[in-house]
């Protein structure tokens, strides 16, 4: 390779960002979103930018390649890359660089994908480009990384299309097209947040194996503490465009300085202690033998579990393993194929349509993103208020306060909030409308459908903390949707496993998290990444161990 | 009960501004004037116009005093109405001739001024072309409006000779200064009447086309199933029949009309805005807020309503625009054919299609010849304003800043 031969030795400066500012447009004015951040990066190393959404860590990830998106400038500041001034060079010179010495991986592969071309000939694009190496031989190379990453088939791979591979394989597509051409500097943002736990696994190990191979230096952004100390030598906390601080990962981890570094590293440590089934009491929910399907494709089989009075069933699963369409037939919105769900031992109509206002009323719904689960022309009093005039005849007066009080319960300022759109508020904020529209309805069932998952962490213990006030006031049962662990183990009492749409275990929460596991539930529970850098490397060394004796787990798009 | 618990309603907490008083006064006080004058020529007509002065009057001081607007932006409107009212009070003899017109004109002048002042912040900053389209629009509407007071003479008063050259003077007085069409009568008033008719035929067919058109679309979307089928394919038929011979051919059949011209146009454009609304409402009902609602037991008016359409109205109010474009050429091609306003009303369409020929005299008389163009440019005008306001509009609309 010929840029291999020019590469400096380890341990160079590659990186070097002084005082960097970015500015992004509102409206008419520019404010500034990252004020003066500096980084250094060295030939080899890997630097973890993390930090809640609105930080300024993709703002940085792409500055390091001299590029701002639309709406956004590089207004201060200088960026060397290995002795060229980013800010200052040409667009020439940058379009050069990029996918060339510095290339990126985006958050969504599939989005990042072209759908209408192969994958080896969205690969070869860039060698051939930048004059690399020549078609065949970029083929070539293109199979021996496929191999490398460990994709399924690498020599058939690359002759599919994006919508033909699952969402891990594609991204590890995409880490080999970003190695095309054996850049210097990978910036990776975000690759693994859209993933299960399980398929993330193989991503990351993929990812750090092909990095180390070939003395690539990388910066890798993610909002998950865990996952980047698997990851980083270095790790840079980030909040409002400021660094919070910056050290090598081990010392970071065992002796943060900062609160906030200490916040973030007690994120998962939440957890309450489990309930018992009440006694001489029968469950609200109940869903037997549940069999359904999308047209003629089976999604779910046999699926039952009850939910009692005051507690918390955690349904857990990857991606298309059936728990949302679970609660699809359990709000009636998709009537399954056999079996029925009972509230309080009355089965309820199958459509939704043909349940009683008051059957509806006792079952509300949380969604996964708060963003499309509010209308965007509606005002908060309207979205609250709905349901208190629709199922409680409220009015007037009575009806504001109600909405007023609501807005309390969920720890926002009424008299801020209450005439707002809901296009004005944060993720967080408008999580927490939609709770206080379910609970406008006084349900006594609550279906949470991946509620935190759209969410930074902190944000997301909070709702957690939120809801399970909400349970202790009012004795709601919740059905929490769930591909998260540690979400798991905050507030459940019981859990359902389910994988290919069928129930593989069930149990009170402490018994799920005590071995001997089902293997599924196992390779759930060993998936989801810890706070310790050596947890990836000695996961993988029990896992090949394990794979040694004969029991093999492994996710299901691999 | 003690002087605390009564707490007045919001919109009468705040006294009325100097301006809102003034102007609201002004509403009802021209129109009293320019009705009383013509009692004694119609009593019935006066009295009712009289009351619906002072109610739209009563109205716009309540509506007025909600909006809350910057004091220089209500001395604008006020400003506005005292302009309007001049007019009215130097060319008195002709507005009060005409008193309908000089009301719904003032209602016109009002409501225009107001938009106008309600969205100053974004009409300030508009690019040039919105702004030069919004006057047109402006002048369009007040032209339907007083149209009657504008024009010297009546569409189909025959006042001399066919085809007199521009400027020359009428043997009862008053000049035709556009010159006079074949059968004799005065092109410039003919022009403007044609204005008001075509142009509020055009406004009354595309508000229509959009009731149809947007609510059984909504209905597709939100139903899906086999109402969303069988009216598609319903539409597919309508919309494979060229819309130009599919018009000639009914309008032969059930004859011509306004009434019938309006419906016309409606069915056959509505399929045009069938497509659209069904497919932006198609996006739309998959939102989880739609399906919230739909699990609370709402009734599917209130789901089209609340939650479908004003997520689709950016959209909607943007083909708006476009259609009354269409509408607009539609009947003035409709016209030109024969098939639309019949005649002596005059209408754009056919004035280009009457005198059309007098292109051929090009090298005899310049003016003459360039008559025909007349009510084409007047045409091309409005629709190329509508086009420079909807592409302002949708550019606002869909987040694009450069």
């Amino acid at each position: 390779m010929s840029n291999q031969a020019n590469r400096g030795a380890k341990g160079d400066i590659l990186l070097e960002i002084k005082g960097l500012k970015i500015e992004g447009r509102a409206d008419e004015d520019w404010i500034e979103i990252v004020h003066g951040v500096d980084v250094t990066l060295k030939r080899g190393e890997v630097l973890g930018l993390i930090g809640e959404s609105g930080a300024g860590k993709s703002t940085i990830g792409l500055a390091a390649m001299g590029y701002a998106r639309d709406g956004c400038r590089l207004s201060g500041g200088e960026i060397w890359f290995d002795g060229l001034e980013l800010r200052g060079a040409s667009d020439e010179q940058r379009r050069k660089l990029r996918g060339h010495r510095i290339a990126y991986v985006a958050q969504s592969a599939a989005a990042s994908f072209n759908p209408a071309h192969k994958l080896i000939d969205q690969y070869c694009e860039g060698p051939v480009q930048h004059g690399v190496m020549s078609r065949d031989k970029a083929e070539k190379d293109a199979k021996d990384l496929f191999r490398r990453l460990r994709l399924p088939n690498p020599d058939t791979i690359g002759y599919r299309y994006p919508h033909q591979v699952s969402g891990g394989q594609l991204q590890r597509a995409m880490t080999a097209m970003a190695m095309a051409c054996r850049p210097d500097l990978i910036v990776f943002d975000e690759p693994t947040t859209a993933l299960d736990v399980t398929t993330q696994i193989e991503v990351l190990a993929a990812i750090r194996d092909i990095v180390e191979q070939f003395n690539t230096a990388a910066i890798y952004i993610t909002h998950d503490l865990a996952v980047v100390a698997q990851m980083a030598d270095t790790i840079k906390v980030l909040r409002h465009g400021h660094t919070v601080e910056e050290r090598d990962t081990r010392t970071l981890l065992s002796k943060p300085q900062e609160q906030y570094t200490t916040d973030l590293l007690a994120v998962r440590s939440y957890a309450r202690e489990e309930r018992q089934r009440p006694e001489n009491e029968g469950p609200v929910l109940q869903v037997r033998g549940v069999d359904a399907s999308y047209g003629t494709v089976p999604v779910l089989f046999n699926v039952s579990f009850d939910v009692y009075k005051k507690r918390t069933v955690a349904v857990v699963g990857e991606s298309g393993s059936g728990k949302s369409t679970t609660a699809r037939v359990i709000t009636g919105l998709l009537p399954p194929r056999k079996g029925e769900v009972l509230y309080k031992g009355q089965a309820l109509p199958v459509d939704y349509r043909a349940r009683s206002k008051d059957q509806l009323r006792k079952m509300q719904m949380i969604y996964q993103m708060p963003d499309t689960a509010l209308n965007p022309k509606s005002r908060i009093r309207d979205v609250i208020g709905r349901p208190a005039s629709f199922y409680l005849g409220l009015s007037g007066k009575a009806l504001e306060a109600r909405v007023k009080d609501l807005l309390r319960l969920v720890e926002l300022e009424p008299d801020q909030y209450y005439n707002r759109l809901t296009t004005e508020l944060s993720g967080g904020q408008k999580q927490r409308i939609c709770i206080a529209r379910a609970l406008a309805a006084e349900p006594e069932v609550i279906i949470c459908d991946e509620v935190t998952s759209a969410l930074d962490q902190l944000v997301a213990e909070e709702i957690l903390k939120l809801l399970q006030r909400m349970q202790d006031e009012f004795d709601l049962s919740y059905m929490f949707i769930t591909h998260d662990l540690a979400t798991v183990r905050a507030i459940s009492d019981e859990v359902v496993v389910m994988q290919n749409g069928k129930v593989v275990e069930s149990g009170p929460k402490g018994e799920m998290f005590t071995p001997p596991h089902h293997d599924y539930t196992d390779l759930l529970l060993s998936s989801v990444p810890e706070m310790d850098p050596d947890w990836l490397d000695h996961l993988l060394a029990e896992r090949e161990e394990m794979a040694r004796q004969g029991r093999v787990l492994k996710a299901a798009d691999n | 009960m003690s002087a605390t618990d009564i707490i007045p309603p919001p919109e009468l907490a705040k006294p009325a501004s100097m301006a809102c008083r003034l102007g609201s006064a002004l509403t009802v006080l021209i129109p009293l004037a320019v009705f009383a004058i013509s009692f004694s020529a119609d009593s019935a007509s006066a009295i009712a116009g009289m009351v619906a002065s002072v109610v739209f009057g009563g109205l716009l001081y309540r509506f007025w005093g909600r909006l809350s607007l910057p004091p220089i932006r209500e001395q604008a409107i006020v400003f506005c109405i005292l302009v309007y009212g001049a007019f009215v009070a130097v060319y008195l003899e002709g507005f009060s001739l005409y008193p309908w017109s000089t009301f719904s004109g003032l209602v016109s002048v009002v409501v225009l001024s107001m938009m106008v002042a309600v969205t100053w912040k974004e009409t300030r900053k508009a690019p040039i072309t919105a702004k030069f389209g919004l006057i047109i629009i402006a002048l369009n509407i007040l032209m339907v409006c007083i149209a009657p007071i504008l024009a010297p003479h009546e569409q189909s008063q025959v006042l001399g000779g066919a085809y007199m050259v521009w400027g020359t003077p009428f043997a009862d007085g008053g000049t035709a200064w556009f010159g006079t069409d074949e059968l004799g009568r005065d092109y410039l008033s003919r022009m403007i009447y044609a204005i008001r008719n075509t142009v509020g035929i055009a406004i009354v067919t595309t508000a229509l086309t959009f009731i149809v058109g947007a609510f059984v679309g909504l209905l597709a979307a939100s139903l899906r199933g086999w109402v969303d089928q069988s009216l598609s394919r319903m539409v597919d038929v309508l919309m494979a029949i060229p819309p130009l011979i599919f018009a000639l051919l009914i309008l032969t059949v059930v004859g011509t009309g306004v009434i019938k011209l309006i419906l016309v146009i409606a069915l056959l454009d509505s399929t045009r805005v069938f497509r659209l609304s069904r497919s932006v409402a198609m996006n739309i009902v998959v939102m989880d807020y739609v399906e919230a609602a739909k699990l609370r037991g709402e009734k599917l008016m209130y789901v089209i309503w609340r939650e479908v359409l004003p997520n689709a109205a950016a959209p909607l109010i943007a083909e708006f625009g476009l259609r009354f474009c269409f509408v607009f050429l539609f009947i003035s091609s409709l016209s030109f054919l024969g098939l639309g306003l019949q005649p002596p009303t005059a209408d754009l369409g056919s004035m280009v299609r009457d005198s059309a020929n007098l292109i051929n005299f090009y090298q005899y008389n310049k003016l003459m010849a360039i008559t025909p163009l007349l009510p084409a440019f007047a045409i091309a005008l409005l629709t190329i304003a509508v086009n420079f306001v909807v592409d302002w509009f949708l550019h606002k609309t869909s987040g694009l800043k450069e």
